[in-house]
């Protein structure tokens, strides 16, 4: 870029400039960061100390003998540059006369697609390069579908190394060929393939005249005049609210970014979920009140009417409405390294909102190879999935495709607090609003008051042998004995009927236990005290169980046996058979058995026995005020 | 963030970037203040200039300041000339920062560091999660996806936000020039007392400042490009006196702004090494 003449004339032309984010991705030697190297140090955006800093570990790391190898500019990370390899996505910044710029240069592994999905989730171009030597490989099919995957809708098939092929126009051509084939179905809006040499320049900045026959743009020319426009201003008023502004009680705004559309005073409004409507009477700003404001800038919105609004609520055109549902299928991206489970319970945020959400059905997974479904039960590290999602409280969204903004959401460990998913919106599923819950006349309270309790789930964990059913049935006797309503559900009872299709596994494990809350929860409605003695190894599943329940309708009751005792006394000669490889996913053998924090009964049975524990149970629900 | 954490804080370190990113938190909650306080972890060897700066602006603005110094470091006489710029900052910025994050229980801080500064920079999230003793793990880093960012932690642990990511020296100052944002007169060209030392254009802006041999104070015209503890920050030779004056140089700077921060340079990977200490 050169220096300006006149810098008033050349601000305003800066604020002109427009902004493409594209993202890099290839395989370990394509050369992304080389490529990236290249149009920085090209486009002269290269500082001089950086580039002494890039000779001298050039020499200690580089890989390009005497030459400086430009991918060690964009490793920052120490391990990458030790190991040659890019690790996380990275962020770099050039500009042009044209056009601003911020690349995302992602790793090419199979392990890090999760990183390469970051990197897309902002972008609105993909460079993939391909080795001329190589041509299209599995990796070069990956990166497409992700690229598709996560809404990026223009490529540039960057063919590299094509000196190493001697400016070979039909090796290009046979590699154009083969991709165009295959990206047919990813529904790309452009796909421009240029022959390049990252290391040596052609193509990269100018046109290179060791290919005459390659008539089409050089690289950054290509990438400074490519219109991918998606006109946000253009779709429906769509305004997620951020944060209610109140600096004091003649002010009530509301702030946000505008995801879609454009608003003016007077113009009409709704609150998505709530079906509320008013109109804006201002929008504010610390430089003086609007006329309009489009998507993509941020503003306080202040209402004609008051309507009850908070952060998560989405403002809306009332004529054209995101879906409102607890039910929707998306695509998922699995980014842990713990399997998803679905019926699990994880958190969703989307835009604004923070919801609990399960997944209820996996429909299938896709080979990000071949684009092939299979059937899954499970997603696990960098699996792509598809699956019908449910949450408790009903959600404003819109199809992915319609918006990133509300069509895209993260889910989130409840336990860990990782990061664990990526999800893209496909449609709303009508269950929702088509069933409406029956209201009945006899309710809940009206059933417990005909029995004289107040209905709750005393739930038993612990290990196997720990002595959980044994307190349970004891507990049970005692308020039998006291003329109260109960139901003891445990594995003898659930296992060989309700849940006899599940097995063992983490994912069947969760499934038990959600069916047995689910269980649980109507046996509440109907007014029982129930009880239920069940390993329920995980917290999350036994979270989920307490949030299906109102407040104080569920009891945790920790029963607490060291696992030594649990093998000794083995009743049901378990523990024997684990240890001799006959029972495979045995809790506190091969599989984790994750103690309450916070139970609202610790039952440490060494420190008495069972007849004295249950009494103290009982004791405990008559001064709660469950039994009079 | 302000929504969704219980104690957010802005760090301000009096810069440019930390005058952009003060400026758009005042825009982003107008008519309303921003709802957390601005703090400043003084090494008590910042230019004179920028603490009278940093308590105007408080004041102008109303708005809560909270300054922190490392006592404990100033006990044991921590200082750039004679502890060495590692130490120094290890003690008196590192340590001082997660003390003043531990006392007053902040759970999110913004900071105005941007990707393009340094390289290890380039990697760190927007939301960048932080242990219960402020480390950061470059290789644990949770993925960040579209504009949701996951603000969820356990108690003890910490975010980092870093609203100007994605910002770049030179969008930094066509901003402060487009709004008319104030910054401390240090980034304007004036003559001003230099010590030439090892190449270096330190700047003696007070008496603890001690000259060695050969050593001359010599009035000369610079600026300087970044800010920072004044025995560790390099000026400039410019005659750029006008917001104007520095877009233009801008465009012709042929080394980067933390070529003046001699922190950045001790030893290989340094900036990586100290956030994983706990460094902004």
């Amino acid at each position: 870029m050169n220096a300006p003449t006149d810098l008033a004339a050349f601000l305003a032309e800066q604020e002109k400039k427009s902004l493409l984010r594209f993202l890099t991705c290839g395989s370990v030697d394509d050369g992304k960061s080389t490529l990236i190297g290249r149009l920085l140090y090209d486009t002269k955006l290269l500082f001089e100390d950086h580039l002494a800093a890039l000779e001298r570990d050039s020499k200690k790391f580089g890989t390009t003998g005497d030459d400086i190898d430009f991918a060690l500019l964009v490793d920052g990370l120490e391990a990458e540059r030790e190991q040659g390899i890019t690790i996380d996505v990275a962020y770099r910044f050039f500009a042009t006369d044209k056009r601003k710029f911020i690349v995302a240069d992602t790793p090419g592994h199979e392990q890090y697609t999760r990183n390469m999905a970051t990197g897309a989730s902002n972008s609105e171009l993909a460079v993939i390069l391909i080795d001329a030597r190589k041509g299209v490989l599995v990796q070069t099919r990956r990166h497409a579908y992700i690229a598709s995957l996560l809404g990026i809708r223009h490529l540039v098939l960057a063919v590299n190394k094509i000196d190493l092929v001697g400016y070979s126009k039909d090796v290009f051509d046979g590699i154009v060929r083969e991709f165009s084939v295959f990206a047919e179905k990813l529904g790309f809006a452009s796909i421009v393939p240029i022959p390049i040499s990252a290391r040596f320049g052609d193509n990269v900045i100018a046109s290179s005249p060791n290919m005459p026959w390659y008539t089409g743009p050089a690289l950054l020319s290509h990438l400074e005049t490519v219109d991918v426009e998606t006109a946000l201003a253009d779709k429906p008023f769509r305004f997620p609210v951020q944060w209610v502004n109140r600096p004091n009680l003649d002010f009530r705004g509301f702030s946000g970014t505008i995801a879609g559309g454009r608003i003016r005073p007077g113009d009409a409004i709704a609150v998505a979920k709530s079906g509320r409507t008013s109109s804006v009477k201002r929008i504010v700003t610390m430089d003086g009140d609007r006329d309009e404001a489009v998507a993509g800038e941020a503003v306080t919105l202040v209402l004609a009417d008051e309507v009850d609004i908070s952060r998560g609520d989405v403002l809306c055109a009332p004529q054209a409405r995101p879906d409102v549902s607890g039910q929707f299928a998306a695509h998922l991206l699995w980014m842990a390294e713990d399997e998803l489970l679905p019926g699990r319970q994880y958190l969703l945020k989307l835009a604004t909102t923070t919801a609990p959400v399960q997944v209820t059905a996996l429909k299938h997974k896709i080979d990000v190879n071949t684009l092939d479904q299979h059937a899954a039960k499970t997603l696990q590290l960098n699996e792509v999935g598809y699956a019908n999602f449910s949450t408790i409280q009903p959600l404003a969204f819109d199809p992915y495709r319609e918006s990133r903004d509300m069509g895209g959401f993260i889910l989130i460990d409840r336990f860990t607090n990782a990061t664990v998913g990526a999800g893209m919106v496909d449609f709303g599923l009508r269950r929702a609003t088509n069933v409406h819950w029956q209201a009945l006349d006899v309710d809940k309270q009206a059933r417990a008051q005909q029995k004289g309790q107040k209905p709750v789930v005393l739930w038993f964990t612990g290990l196997s042998g720990s002595g959980k059913s044994t307190i349970a049935n004891l507990v049970e006797k005692a308020l039998l004995a006291e003329g109260r309503h109960t139901y003891l559900l445990d594995g003898d009872n659930i296992r060989h009927g309700l849940n006899r299709d599940l097995g063992f596994t983490d994912a069947d494990r969760v499934e038990n236990i959600r069916r047995v809350g689910e269980t649980a929860k109507l046996f509440v409605d109907a007014g029982l005290i129930v009880l239920t003695s069940f390993i329920s190894p995980f917290r999350s599943e036994r979270r989920m169980a307490r949030d299906l329940v109102g407040e104080g309708e569920f009891v945790e009751v920790f029963v607490d046996t060291p696992i030594e005792i649990c093998m000794q006394r083995d009743p049901k000669g378990l523990y024997e058979k684990a240890k001799a490889g006959q029972i495979k996913n045995f809790t506190g053998i091969d599989s984790p058995y994750e103690a309450p924090d916070l139970a609202d009964l610790h039952i440490k049975t060494e420190d008495a026995d069972a007849a004295t524990h249950a009494a103290a149970i009982v004791e405990f629900l008559r001064e709660r005020g469950y039994i009079g | 963030m302000a929504a969704e954490f219980a104690n957010p804080v802005m760090l301000y370190s009096i810069g440019k970037d930390s005058s952009v990113m003060l400026h758009l938190a005042l825009k982003a909650f107008y008519p309303a203040k921003p709802p957390f306080p601005l703090l400043h972890v003084d090494t008590t060897w910042k230019f004179r200039e920028m603490v009278q700066f940093r308590d105007e602006t408080a004041k102008r603005l109303g708005l809560n300041l909270l300054v922190h110094i490392n006592e404990d470091g100033v006990k044991r006489g921590i200082n750039p000339f004679d502890s060495g710029s590692s130490l120094h900052t290890q003690v008196m910025k590192t340590e001082s920062l997660k003390q003043a994050l531990d006392k007053y229980g902040f759970d999110a801080a913004f900071g105005g560091a941007r990707r393009d500064e340094e390289k290890s920079r380039a990697k760190e999230r927007v939301f960048s999660f932080r242990s219960a003793d402020h480390a950061w793990d470059p290789k644990n880093q949770r993925p960040e996806l579209w504009r949701v960012y996951n603000t969820r932690i356990n108690k003890g642990e910490s975010i980092r936000v870093f609203p100007l990511s994605n910002w770049t020296e030179l969008d930094i100052w066509q901003y402060i020039m487009a709004e008319n944002i104030p910054i401390v007169p240090l980034y304007f060209a004036k003559k001003r007392p230099i010590v030439e030392r090892d190449g270096t254009l330190i700047m003696v802006d007070d008496d603890r400042m001690k000259l060695q041999k050969g050593e001359e104070v010599q009035d000369r015209l610079v600026r300087f490009r970044t800010l920072g503890c004044y025995p560790l920050t390099g000026a400039i030779d410019s005659d750029a006196d006008t917001l104007e004056g520095i877009v233009t140089e801008m465009f012709t700077a042929r080394t980067s702004e933390r070529q003046g921060r001699l922190i950045d340079s001790d030893e290989k990977s340094s900036m990586e090494k100290k956030k994983k200490e706990g460094y902004f």
